[in-house]
Formats: structure tokens, sequence, C-alpha cells
């Protein structure tokens, strides 16, 4: 277990790292051939290393110090926060101004000589077999200049065994609006109107769109035998090679200990039922391209969170090699997990540039997006006991979840991870249906796993007579949270919250809280180039995109530090392969893996430098020391110079160096967390509940840039909100047909419904790099508001909300204002 | 979206030349784009009435209001006198939509807007509205549909000026080349047993050129309120409008009328009678407000929406009476 886990977090991404079935973390599973254990390059594993001692803990539990072996070319050990002048301190976003005046490119905008405008066609019913695909009246429809018809279609499952099913000339439909094929035209009108022409021939076969109905043992079957989902690169799938009867994939279970003993053992039992809905994605960007397709190179500008995966799938699809494809993001709108790889859109857009010798730039509309990727919805059984002196004995947990046609629907992380219990069982099942695949997002499984675990949590501490705060610091072992949780009690009114459901009246207030947990990976494909010119002017390139986090302001900020200049004149060139290899943006790993390459990249230049104007200024190398942004001479401080100056004495134009992401100091097992406190009403008569405010209390090791961490949690938060009230897919059972696929039916939070936030950051030195950061995308609110909001909700009402999201229908249910149980 | 002719009108007279069958008169467009867009509707020529100067404009007399039908929602919202006299209708306009929305959108073009279903407005499913011989709601998903009047289509008619207007006895001004007529807006909407394939009493060669809301009596109070799963920028689940004549604390009469409850706006008729000669207070309210709700036939899926108007309704009768607070600061409409 323990070597299991150690490979995933030093070697390989989560989206990158196939967890194996013992592995005590829950992260979207990967088992595609072009996922490279990163091993270091030049690096031999023999190094020879220094001891450094580094700073370590939290400042409100008191900072100590660790001694770390560390290799020999490392910087020095970074101060605390309060000790450096740029990073640590909140910075406005570099290209801030450019995203809000239109400036900043993103891939819609891009617009190339020549360029053609592309659409899908996506299937028209929910499961058939396709016996002809006629593209004539869309080839003659004016101004069509390719249309392709798709042979293979990513992101589904596939059979383990394909002799189940007869072959068939074109994919098998397996849910509405699957793509099918696409046509390139000279306006995005033109290509709209053809796409509608292309005349698909069905047989159609029975179909299931739901979740319940899907389980039963004659439920129509969505595939004709096992079958996995291999992931995109870098996101989705599900364990592999697991039992599957009819529709129903798994378990895959994880048995620690005993829990019949453990129940056994225990004083007093919770178990509960919760029910989770399909979320999806609704990145602001929808998925998109523009491919152009020449002979010498192939250019794709894609809006993703991973340039060096769609690379590497559009390099294997069409068989060329990785330095003959560029993959270009220079502002990216939205991932949240689901835009990794190529993608269906991605491949039919160069194979439509490849026939059109043309570029073809293919966005999917809104429909097309909502369909396309999702997060999986949760039927859980959770079963907890503990005893009188409030540790646990045992967990439980059977999930049962659907990603549509895809796999990847587990919910056991938080009852894995949050708590010490010696005794856990937990069985993950996949349901296929009808329906569009699901993928990685946003802190996979762990918003329907915390809106179980720490629910039940709360009902196990009113058994056992407990303040909810004060039991999980009985039962969990995170300094970081224990810090968070007291800060919970000085900033909030918890101590003087009211027992559940007492306020008179129809409106009732309540409180509540739920942790979360998320773990370090580190993805060693990081690598960034420093670069000073002669005119002391300095840049940083690397193929690492910004998925909307603040990578570009965070690394500014990091060379800043290091050259002692201020970060808006460090130029930060991101999202290009051309550029040193970046890591994929899932997982939270962006800012622990590549801040810690572009310090040491910018050290090294700065040493570099150092030993080039050292012979012009008649000493050593090492006389000189660089600090505050100026050179000067040990023995003779008279003799300084600034960065400017000193650039000028150097012997050539330019001087670079290059680092790569060096494996974490120590192979401990971390995890982040974090702390959210919900004020809510509920209108018992309208079903409505309103959160009125929200404090979030973080720790993701060293915050580089407080003001990008905050910003993160503030959408953590709101996406949270969102999730745990109104988002919801609607399937329609007697189409298979998704009846909200829009902006106006799938219901996203507005202005009106943004409560207040407070979100406070705390400090974790954890000396395992040069600058100990770690990312906050997951951790960052959507994974406790929906558990949050639950307890806040019982403690308003005295009912528990075991149902997401907490719509009207739902609450009046819950509460008993209608016989109507809502379909979830 | 099919290609169609544009043509740009500036008067009247203008507009009803170029209105016939197969044209539509588009002022916001803020339906009739969506509508367009989704392939529901496929006009061959759209008659812009944006920029006929005569359809614009609030007038008041002692007769009443009288609303040119381009008025937009936020004018509609922004007015002082009907802010202070025609309340209810001032919080339908306010309360529509979004800010943005609501700065396009006409009061025309809102009591004009086609009912809401995501059947109906599906190109996917050929539903009776369309000459289809099926109702996807009745047996599909109807969490939103309509729990009155029900049995044939379960659309629901959105209109949040409708529903004020309607309370306030408001008609409205229909011109064609013929000649001019007025329609009480009660017999505005065409239900579902009378046609499936009008919604409303306006010829294809017609156009609303005014909106008459009659002076309210002497001791008249009104207000408005809509629950929607959000409160930005979401449809209502459940609305009201209330208009009451008052005699000190008495009800001498009162006008109820409920929208998106069935594909028209409804009058609560068994709570107006339950109010009439009473003293307003929660009891009666909320009898008011149990009375509104007793015919419902609810759908499968939408039993919930029975409770929603049922507290709509008393409380929007206990905001117009003043016995519930207005605070538009509260958070999130709870006081």
């Amino acid at each position: 277990m323990e070597n299991e886990e150690l490979e995933l977090q030093q070697e390989k991404s989560p989206e990158q790292g196939k967890t194996g079935k013992d592995a005590p973390v829950h992260v979207p599973h990967k088992k595609d051939a072009h996922a490279n254990p990163a091993a270091p390059p030049n690096k031999p594993a023999s190094e020879a290393k220094r001891t450094d001692s580094f700073l370590y803990g939290i400042p409100q539990l008191g900072l100590t110090r660790v001694e770390r072996q560390v290799p020999l070319n490392e910087p020095p050990p970074m101060p605390a926060n309060a000790d450096l002048k740029y990073l640590g301190k909140p910075t406005p976003r570099y290209d801030g101004v450019a995203k809000v005046t239109g400036a900043g490119k993103y891939t819609a905008d891009v617009n190339l000589p020549g360029m053609l405008y592309a659409r899908m066609v996506g299937a028209g019913v929910p499961h058939a077999r396709v016996l002809a695909i006629d593209t004539t009246a869309a080839e003659r429809y004016p101004g069509v200049r390719a249309v392709h018809v798709i042979q293979h279609v990513l992101g589904n499952a596939e059979l383990r065994d394909p002799s189940k099913e007869t072959p068939s000339r074109y994919p098998i439909v397996r849910y509405m609006g699957q793509p099918m094929a696409a046509v390139a035209a000279t306006s995005q009108a033109a290509a709209d109107e053809a796409a509608a022409l292309v005349k698909v021939q069905y047989d159609p076969m029975g179909f299931v769109v739901d979740r319940d109905a899907a389980r039963a043992t004659d439920a129509t079957l969505v595939y004709p035998g096992p079958a996995d989902q291999g992931g995109t690169a870098g996101g989705g799938g599900g364990p592999a090679n697991v039992p599957q009867v009819g529709n129903v994939h798994g378990p895959e279970r994880k048995n620690v200990g005993d829990v019949a003993r453990g129940f056994a053992e225990s004083d007093v039992v919770v178990e509960g039922e919760y029910y989770t809905q399909v979320q999806t994605h609704s990145a602001l960007e929808t998925h998109g391209v523009v491919a152009d397709w020449k002979a010498d190179e192939l250019t794709v500008y894609a809006s993703t969170q991973g340039t060096s995966s769609v690379r590497n799938e559009l390099s294997e699809i069409f068989k060329l090699p990785k330095s003959k494809v560029r993959v270009i993001t220079e502002y990216m709108g939205g991932g949240f997990g689901a835009k990794f790889g190529a993608g269906n859109e991605g491949v039919v857009a160069v194979e439509l540039s490849r026939k059109a010798k043309a570029p073809v730039r293919l966005m999917l509309d809104r429909r097309e997006e909502h369909i396309a990727s999702n997060r999986p919805d949760s039927h859980q059984k959770l079963k907890i006991g503990a005893k009188r002196n409030g540790t646990l004995t045992a967990i439980q947990l059977t999930s049962y979840g659907t990603a549509g046609v895809g796999t990847g629907a587990g919910t056991a992380g938080p009852a894995t991870n949050m708590y010490k219990c010696p005794n856990l069982l937990t069985e993950e099942y996949d349901v296929f249906i009808n329906a569009g695949p699901g993928a990685a997002f946003r802190a996979p499984g762990h918003p329907q796993g915390c809106f179980a675990l720490e629910q039940a949590i709360d009902e196990l501490a009113e058994k056992l007579d407990l303040d909810p705060l004060e039991f999980r610091g009985r039962i969990d072992d995170s300094p970081a949270r224990k810090v968070e949780r007291q800060i919970i009690l000085e900033k909030t009114d918890w101590r003087n919250r009211h027992r559940a459901g007492a306020d008179p009246g129809p409106i009732k207030r309540g409180i509540g809280l739920s942790q979360s947990v998320w773990y370090r990976f580190v993805n060693l494909n990081s690598s960034c180039e420093v670069r000073i010119s002669k005119d002391g002017s300095v840049e940083l390139m690397s193929a690492v995109q910004d998925i909307g986090g603040g990578t570009k302001t965070m690394l500014a900020q990091v060379v800043a530090e290091e050259f002692g200049i201020p970060p808006q004149s460090v130029v930060i060139r991101i999202g290009d392969t051309r550029y040193p290899i970046g890591p994929d943006s899932g997982g939270s790993v962006t800012t622990g893996s590549i801040s810690p390459a572009a310090r040491n990249a910018a050290h090294q230049a700065k040493q570099h430098l150092l030993a080039a104007i050292a012979p012009s200024l008649g000493v050593a190398p090492d006389q000189l020391e660089f600090k505050d942004g100026r050179v000067s001479v040990a023995s003779d401080p008279s003799r300084s110079y600034s960065l400017r100056q000193a650039a000028a004495k150097m012997p050539t134009d330019e001087i670079s160096a290059r680092a790569t992401r060096v494996p974490d100091y120590t192979r401990d097992k971390i995890t982040y967390g974090g702390v959210d406190y919900v004020e809510l009403a509920v209108d018992t008569e309208t079903g409505r509940v309103h959160v009125e405010r929200v404090l979030g209390v973080h720790d993701c090791g060293r915050p580089m840039n407080p003001l990008g961490v905050i910003s993160q949690i503030n959408g953590g938060i709101l996406q949270g909100i969102s999730y745990a009230l109104f988002e919801q897919r609607i399937m329609d059972r007697g189409k298979g047909y998704m009846l909200n696929a829009d902006l106006e039916n799938y219901k996203i939070l507005g202005a009106r419904e943004v409560p207040q936030i407070d979100v406070i950051l705390i400090e974790n030195y954890i000396a395992q790099s040069s600058t100990d950061a770690a990312g906050i995308g997951e951790s960052a609110g959507i994974i406790a508001l929906a558990a949050a909001i639950g307890n806040a909700f019982y403690n308003a009402t005295g009912v528990r909300m075991r149902r997401l999201p907490m719509t009207p229908a739902r609450v009046l249910a819950a509460l008993g204002k209608t016989d109507q149980e809502m379909h979830a | 979206m099919n290609r169609f002719t544009f043509v740009d009108c500036t008067t009247v007279a203008e507009a009803l030349d170029h209105l016939k069958q197969g044209s539509v008169a588009k002022a916001g467009g803020i339906d009739l784009l969506d509508l367009m867009k989704d392939g529901i509707v496929s006009p061959s020529t759209l008659v812009n009435i944006r920029r006929v100067k005569e359809l614009h404009g609030i007038e008041t007399s002692e007769q009443g209001l009288s609303l040119g039908p381009l008025t937009t929602l936020s004018e509609l919202a922004a007015h002082p006198l009907i802010q202070k006299t025609y309340t209810a209708l001032s919080d339908a306009a306010s309360h529509a939509a979004t800010p943005q929305i609501r700065n396009m959108a006409t009061v025309g073009g809102n009591l004009m807007q086609r009912q809401r279903c995501w059947y109906f407005r599906s190109s996917e499913y050929n539903c009776l509205r369309k000459g289809g011989s099926e109702c996807f709601a009745q047996k599909g998903e109807n969490q939103y549909h309509a729990i009155m009047d029900n049995e044939i289509c379960a659309m629901v008619h959105p209109s949040s000026t409708a529903v004020p207007l309607m309370a306030f006895g408001a008609q409205v001004e229909l011109t064609s080349k013929k000649g001019k007529r007025t329609v009480p807006l009660n017999e505005f909407y065409i239900r579902p047993e009378e046609s499936l394939l009008d919604e409303t009493v306006v010829k294809s060669d017609e156009l609303i050129t005014r909106i008459l809301v009659p002076a309210p009596a002497a001791g008249t109070r009104s207000a408005y309120q809509k629950y929607g799963e959000k409160e930005s920028f979401d449809w209502p689940l459940a609305d009201a409008g209330v208009v009451l004549v008052m005699n000190g604390n008495i009800c001498r009469s009162a006008s109820i009328v409920m929208g998106v409850a069935a594909p028209t706006p409804l009058h609560a008729k068994a709570a107006e009678v339950i109010l009439a000669g009473k003293t307003i207070d929660e009891a009666t309210a909320r009898a008011a407000g149990k009375a509104a709700v007793d015919s419902a036939t609810p759908l499968e899926q939408n039993g919930y929406k029975v409770q929603l108007f049922h507290t709509v309704v008393y409380r929007t009768i206990l905001l117009a009476s003043g016995q519930l607070k207005r605070d538009p600061s509260a958070v999130g409409g709870m006081a």
C-alpha cells in the first residue's frame, strides 16, 4: 500500500498515474500508453546530495526546522513568506487587464488567414447501430470545404472483448449527441447548416438513462459485455478488469482491518443513504481548438488544461513525431478537469484541416459542451461506528454512480483518507447508462463522498453528544485542519449555535461546517527556462498553461523573488509546447510542480550570469553575490551593480538556464485540506435555501500568491454552492435526450446567490521542494460546501438533506411538505 | 436558424403593411430570437417595430395607465407613479430575467412570449403545440410544468407582467389594417381546451398598440412575488400578483392572479372570494392561499409547486396589505 502510494505521489500526475487497487487515494484512473512515468532527464539516480535545514510546520502551532538531503544544485532553502519580498504577497493577476479588456486571445478568438469553421454532427438517438452516413448533401452545400466521418469515438468505455458485438462500419451510438461527423466551411453559419444535412441511418436499440433503472437485472445493456473506459490523456476512466454484471461495473473494493469486528466493537452506529446528481463542467469557454495542418508541422490552438497531453494524443493518433506537433494555449476559459487530451473535437478539427488544407476552428456549442463531460452522480450507503470516547471503529461505504458511457464514479476518497479508523471497507460501482461520458471534475469523487461522510460525522457527533467540531478534533490527525478548526472557532459564532430546528417561524437559520481532504501530487514533467538578455530583461518560458488560477502571475513572482526585481518586469511566456515541457493542470499539481522548476532555473541563470561577468569584474564568481536586485563584490560592498548594469557586462547577448522539477525531498504522505463554515437560511414554505455567509479556512503549503489562492477558493466555494443548490443534468427518460443542455435550464448560481465570503489561508511549510508550494484547485471549497450546507440545513431545520441539489422540490419533499419524492 | 427578410419600420402603418401570415413583429427580440435559433419558429419576415415611436412611452391620466407596448421592463420598473400606484406591476417588471434583458425586453413582448416547456422548446419533440399527437410532459420530466389546467398541455406561461396586469384588469389594444379592438387581458390568452395552435387572441395581421390599465379604486394596494430555484436569472416556479381594494383593515375586493400555475395566467377565484369582506390577517391570507391551490392537479414531479403557490399567494396577500414587511435588503428575499 505504501509503495503504491509513493509511486503515485512522486512519479506521476494524478491523471496520469493509474492507482493500484490498494492505493489510498482516489484520483482519475489512467492507463494509456503515452503516460510515461516521468524520470527526470539527465539525472543519475545516485546523484550527490547535500544537507540543508528547512523551515517546517504551521506558524500557529510553532515553526520548527527539519534537515533534508537535497540535490547539490538546488537553491538555498526559501525563508518564510514573512521574510520574502514578492512571494507570499497579494499580487494582482499578471494578465488581468488583458482578460477583462478582451486583449487576451482565447482559442475562440484565434483567427488565422483562410481559416474555416466547423460544426460536429451529433447522434440523434441514444443507442443504435449506424447503417449508413450520407454526407452528399453536406458536401454540396455552398461554402463547405471538408466533411469528416468519425471512425473512433474518444471518451466512451470499450469492450474488453470486442467480439461481443457484431462488427460495425461506424462506431456504435451509445448516447444522444455522440459525435458522428463534422463539417468545415467558410462560415460558421454554412458549417451549421451543412452539418444538419448529414443524414445518418440508424438501427435503434433500447436505451436506459436512469441510474436506478440501469442497475435492474433486466435492464437494457449499454455495452453487451464488460467494458472499461480507457480515459483520455489525463482524465476520466475508472478501474479496469473489475467484475461487470449487466450495466454494473465493479466493485472496486478496498478493505482495511475488519469492519464487522469494528461495528461489533462500536457503541454507536450511524447509517444513511445519500444521493448526488450529475453536474456538467459548464466552462465559460466551451471545448474547442483551431487546428492548422501543415506539411512540416501541425499547430493546434487548444482550450486545454494540458498542452502536452494534447500534443501527445494528437501525435499518437496522427502518427506524427511529437517534434512536429505544436500546441498553444495562451488563455484558457475554464477546464475543471474536462479538458485534457485532444478530445473528439480536436481530432476532428485536425482531420478537417488536413482534408481542407486550411486552418479549422471548431468550438463546441453549449449543448455539446453539456454533453461532452460531467461529474458522475452517486447513490451512497455509508455506515460509521464509533465508541463513546469518540474514536471511530469502522467505516463502510458502498457507492453506485454513473459516468454515462464511461466509468470513474467512485466516491471513497474522503471516507478513506480524512479520519483515522482501523477498519474500512469501501465498494465502488460504476453504472453504465446511455448518456455522455463522465470526466475528471474538480476533486473527482470528493464533493460526493464528503456530502455523505461529513453529514454522517455530524450525525455521529450528535449521537455521541459531542460538539461536531470537537469530535472532528478527536478523529482527525491533520495539523492543518486542527489549526483551521481553531480559526473557525475564533472567527464565528459556532459555540453559540442553537439546537437543530430551534428557530420559530417558517424561515429558519442554521450554521454548519465540513472538512475536505486532497492530496499532494507532483508532476515531474515540469521544466522552465529562464533567460537573461544583455539589456537586463528577464523572461521565463514553459509549456505549462494557465488554467485560470494565475500561473503566469505566480511564475513572475518566483522569478522576481530570485532576482529581486518587480514581478511586472518579468516576462512570462507559457502555454506553448515549443517551450520546455509543463505539467497538465489537473489534481492541483501545477503550482507545486512548476514553481520549483521556475525557481531553480532562475537561480541557475543567476549563477551563470555571475560566472560570466566575474572575469570582467576581476573577481572569482564566488566573490559575487546577488541580493535585492543587485550584484555586489563580497569583499568590497562599494562595488555594487544593478541587474541591468551587471547584464551589460555579459560576454554574450543572452544567458539562460533550464531546470526540471526534482522529486520531493522526502516521500512523506501529504494531504491538504480546509474547513468550510456556512450560515444559511431555509424557507420551509418555499423550500428555498439561501447561503448567507461562508468562512473558508484553507491550507496549500506555502501560499505563493494569496490573492490568487483566495480567488480560487472564492470560485470553489461558489461552484460548491452551485452544486449543492442548483446544478443538475436532467435527462428525458422517454427519449434519452438531455433536456436542460443550455444555461437557462441548467442552473448555475448568479450574483444574487453569492453570500458574504471570507477566506483565511494558513501557511504550512512542508520542506519538500525549493518553493514548498502546493495547489489549491481541488480543496478550494468545492469538496466541502455541499456537506457544510447539508449540516447547516440540519441545524436550521432538524431535517437531514440526503439529496442534491437542494431545490425547492427536494427540500419540500424532505420537509414533508409534498408527498412526491424527487427523481434523482 | 432559417433565412428571413428583415423589415425596419418607423410607423404603425408601415408595420401593419408587412404583418401577414409568415411574418412576425420583433420588438426586443428576446424570446423570438431564442425560438428561431432553436428552430421552433421560422418566420419568413421579421418586422422590426423597435423604432416605431408611437409604440413607446408611458402615459398616466385619471383614467389610468396607457403603456406603449415597447416600454421596456426597466422603464416600467423605474417609473415613480407605477411604483407607488401599481406596485405589483413595478415589482414584476423589476424581478423578471436579468438587468440586461430588462433593458431590451418590452412589455408587449413580455405578454407575447411563448409558453415554457422544454419539450415544446426543443425541435427534438413534435408536441401537441407543434401539430404533434402527444404531450411529452404528461409522463415525462415535468417538475417545472403546470399544476392546473394541465390535462391537455402542461406548458406554463411565464410572463411576469401579465400577472399583475391581469390582476389590475388591464386591456390590450390591438390594431390591424381593418381597425382597432380592445381585449381584456383576462381573455387575451387562449386555454389549451380552446386551441392548441393559438396561444393568444392576436391575429397574424394585428399589432399590440397600447396596454391600458384602469386607475385603481381608492384604497387599492398591490404586490407581486416570484419564487424561482434561483433569484438571479431564473424562470418562476410560482408567482402571484395581488390587488386588494381596502377599506381600513377590511378587504372590499381582491384580485389575485397566479403565473406559471397553468398554460395561461390564472385568477385564483376561490382565494378572491375568501378575502372579500374580510379583515386581512395571517389566518385569512393562509386560508386564501390554500383555496388558491385546492383545485390543483399536479403531475408526477411537480407536487411541490402546490406548496409554492399556497405560500406565494398567502405571502403576497400579506405583502399587499402591508402585514409582511417589504424589505428589499433582506437576504434572499427572506425577512
